[in-house]
């Protein structure tokens, strides 16, 4: 047994109520710079629809992921590695800009220097990768709110596939519409297909928590992660010519923040906890023959970390103890593996993805209460989970490879819960027989209960910090290439640049910042920060200093206000 | 004479110091830029045709100079390959490589030149490099359409430059032999050694990072988290706001446009 850390995300999908916020905020963090103007590390996408890039779901025509060779083993859906060499020179099935977008902005200068004339001007479109005017026709939520559904609705590879294997009971009828909302990131698989696909082995799995980041300095842009990716969560740089991934905020994380997505998400919906796994143990648990199969696989690699031999493996791993504290306070793994009401994204793709989703009640509820049922008893939930058959089946071809049960026993859990909980929030007796009806106890409802509605701050982001001590020696030797015309040189760094003197790394910027942070009534900002802004550790607590220029004393400069 | 020593004796040893040095500080201080810079993203139909095209082509005909350089001629006829078999078959592969390689290169520059966003992502390095990798083929492709249709000559490349090639490895160019091919033959090699000064400090440095490795090596790559500090400075490549066009170099932009005033959108 190789006991190995995973940093995991559950997102909870009742709660999201599809305001993208956690998209915005992490375009600002991340891919708010050229190159990556139609980079969504996070996206929101509402099913049923297309999601980003149009029809990524459909491996038939974009194969990503793996399959099964003819002897049982995993083999790359494109195919073998020789192949795939040979295929190099042209992608042959790489998307293009058009299956993202074309992403635009403004020509907002015309409001205020068009010259005086009879027409109101207007700012044009300008596409953003040749400055022309454009013409928007797409963009990364077009489909946002069922938006053209009744034209396009068909168009979602999941929608076909069920409407296949149930002869068109999906109805795009304004009556019989269900909507839920699917937040993606990068799964930061544990079997990862863009690894596996990549020819310079730039992409790699952090040892010690499981993320999945591409090294910059070994891309040779090759792109055949974009591709290998079935989640399609690789995105090419096409200024810098280099792949691109969300990294989970590791910056973040390693200083025991969690990302920005969950941090800013309205609806508080995202979990971020450690699982154990057992890395000896993957490849086999890929390889389940049945594609139905492989969600009971996945969930066999979580270990115990209660178990004592699993204790035992991780200490001989030289996993710490406070990660091991962790991984027995893990939000994610009581979702995932105690409760088993949080679902892996497409299994079907022997990934072994680790964001897992626990699948929305609301669909059924909606159904419900529009119905004029009551949508919090237990019977009637229990009925119409059994009843509604579609959104049961799309969501299991969506997280179980299409075994509706599994999802339909999930459901079962959260409206027990519902039911259950209504009867303790009205002072009535609870009925444990909800709790029995679906292999639960009454108090074990009531802790899911506390996890999933309560869902305090520290219970839902339990997060060790990296042990940078024994590191730290090689943290303020700085880099050895940052000096004048060298090829790191820093702008404007030196004796009299705005920030001079050598930059702080990272990790210890961050550190200061959150103590900083952690420690103030008021905004964070701290001297240490020279002149720049680290907008990682701003937590909307009032402006950072340097955020906006200093206003000039005894005159009121109308531009220099927030606008800039 | 003077200028034989320089071209056939000198110029080569320096286009080797060039190539081996270029590629050795660019690998040491470049890795970010190190990248096929790729446009697949923006089009696909042309690049589809033309750079396989392109790239066996090129292939080929490095295979084909390898044998013609390096193998004597005395190797060949020992084990029964006669001049004129060896022609037929040279020549023939030669041309069809070539021609597909001249084909390739000439819908990718095509391509580069009507796609918008292609284009607009050219650099200035790009198109010096286009014109000298486009000179040295149509100047290889010469030399063969010469042997073919122009006059019979008695004495062939393999007689003059292979050996002055092989020469140059133990240091005592045989410049003499080189002085004696045609015309042709003399502005191919000068291209193609042009063509390799410039190599390391164009595009085409991604040829000498070919992913051969990929078919050996596990297909998860674990890595222990770096200790190593990464500045943090708004300085580093690759951070440049919105609305940079492609072609425009991120410290350059920045100058230009803190003299310009701010134009970005806000």
């Amino acid at each position: 047994m190789r006991v190995m850390a995973q940093m995991g995300m559950v997102m909870n999908l009742d709660k999201c109520i599809g305001c993208h916020t956690c998209s915005v905020t992490c375009k600002q963090a991340w891919t708010n710079r050229a190159g990556t103007e139609y980079v969504w590390f996070n996206n929101v996408e509402t099913r049923p629809g297309q999601g980003y890039p149009r029809r990524y779901e459909d491996q038939e025509q974009w194969r990503g992921g793996w399959t099964l060779n003819k002897r049982g083993n995993l083999k790359l859906r494109t195919g073998s590695r020789l192949k795939r060499l040979l295929t190099i020179f042209s992608s042959p099935v790489q998307p293009k800009l058009a299956d993202y977008y074309e992403p635009w902005t403004y020509d907002y200068r015309t409001l205020t220097d068009a010259p005086l004339g009879d027409d109101f001007p207007v700012a044009r479109p300008k596409s953003l990768i040749t400055g022309e005017d454009t013409k928007i026709t797409w963009s990364a939520n077009w489909d946002d709110d069922l938006g053209g559904v009744a034209e396009l609705g068909h168009l979602d590879p999941v929608v076909e596939k069920v409407r296949r294997e149930s002869e068109d009971k999906i109805k795009f009828q304004f009556e019989q519409t269900f909507m839920f909302y699917l937040p993606r990131i990068c799964e930061h698989c544990l079997n990862p297909s863009c690894m596996a696909s990549c020819p310079s082995g730039a992409i790699y799995k952090r040892e010690e928590d499981g993320i999945v980041l591409v090294d910059q300095d070994r891309c040779r842009g090759w792109r055949q992660c974009i591709t290998g990716c079935p989640y399609k969560k690789i995105y090419f740089n096409h200024r810098t010519g280099k792949a691109e991934k969300c990294t989970l905020c590791y910056p973040r994380l390693e200083v025991g923040l969690p990302t920005v997505c969950s941090e800013t998400c309205v609806g508080r919906l995202r979990y971020l906890g450690l699982f154990l796994y057992d890395a000896d143990k993957v490849t086999e648990a890929a390889a389940t023959p049945d594609e139905q199969d492989l969600y009971e696989a996945q969930l066999e690699l979580m270990l115990d970390p209660n178990d004592p031999e699993v204790i035992a493996a991780a200490r001989e791993q030289g996993i710490e103890d406070e990660w091991m504290d962790a991984a027995r306070r893990s939000p994610v793994y009581a979702l995932a593996k105690t409760y088993r009401v949080a679902l892996p994204l497409h299994p079907e793709y022997r990934t072994m993805p680790m964001v897992w989703y626990i699948p929305p009640l609301s669909p059924i509820v909606d159904l419900l209460s529009e119905q004029g049922h009551d949508a919090e008893n237990a019977g009637t939930l229990f009925g119409a989970i059994e009843a509604l058959r579609i959104p049961v089946e799309y969501l299991a071809e969506l997280f179980t490879a299409g075994d509706a049960d599994i999802v339909s026993t999930v459901l079962g859990k959260l409206a027990a819960m519902r039911a259950f909980m209504r009867d303790v929030a009205l002072g009535n007796e609870p009925d444990e027989s909800i709790a029995e009806h679906v292999g639960m106890t009454g108090a074990e409802i009531h802790e899911m209960y506390r996890l999933l509605a309560i869902a305090k701050y520290e219970e839902r982001y339990v997060i060790p910090t990296a042990h940078y001590e024994q590191a730290h020696e090689l943290e303020e030797l700085g880099c050895s290439l940052d000096f004048d015309g060298g090829p790191y040189e820093l702008d404007a760094s030196g004796p009299f640049g705005e920030a001079s003197g050598r930059p702080a790394p990272v990790a210890v910027e961050t550190f200061h910042a959150l103590r900083d942070r952690q420690t103030s009534d008021g905004a964070a900002a701290g001297d240490d920060l020279r002149g720049r802004v680290n907008l990682l550790n701003w937590d909307g607590n009032g402006a950072p200093r340097g955020l906006f220029p200093a206003k000039r004393p005894a005159e009121d400069d109308p531009e220099g206000g927030a606008g800039r | 004479m003077n200028w034989d020593v320089v071209l056939w004796g000198i110029l080569p040893y320096v286009m080797v110091a060039i190539l081996v040095g270029g590629l050795v500080w660019r690998y040491r201080y470049d890795q970010f830029g190190w990248t096929t810079r790729s446009s697949q993203l923006y089009e696909s139909r042309l690049l589809r045709i033309g750079s396989p095209l392109f790239h066996f082509g090129i292939l080929v005909v490095i295979v084909g100079h390898v044998i013609g350089l390096v193998i004597p001629k005395a190797w060949t006829e020992a084990v029964g390959v006669s001049e004129e078999m060896y022609h037929v078959v040279a020549l023939g592969l030669g041309s069809v490589a070539g021609i597909a390689t001249l084909v390739g290169v000439g819908i990718l520059v095509y391509r580069r030149r009507t796609t918008g966003p292609v284009f607009a992502a050219t650099t200035k390095n790009d198109k010096t490099m286009y014109v000298v990798l486009v000179a040295a083929i149509l100047a290889g492709l010469s030399t063969t359409l010469i042997s073919v249709f122009g006059p019979h000559e008695e004495v062939t490349y393999r007689d003059t430059v292979s050996p002055w090639f092989r020469s140059l490895f133990w240091f005592q160019p045989d410049i003499a032999s080189m002085a004696e091919a045609s015309f042709a033959f003399k502005l191919h090699t000068l291209i193609g050694m042009a063509l390799f000064i410039i190599w390391p400090f164009t595009r085409l440095v991604h040829a000498f990072t070919a992913p051969v490795q990929y078919l050996f090596r596990p297909y998860i790559v674990y890595r222990s988290r770096d200790g190593r500090p990464v500045p943090t400075s708004s300085g580093r490549r690759g951070w440049a706001p919105i609305g940079t066009p492609d072609r425009e170099r991120d410290r350059g932009r920045r100058r230009g446009r803190s003299d310009a005033g701010s134009t970005t959108r806000r």
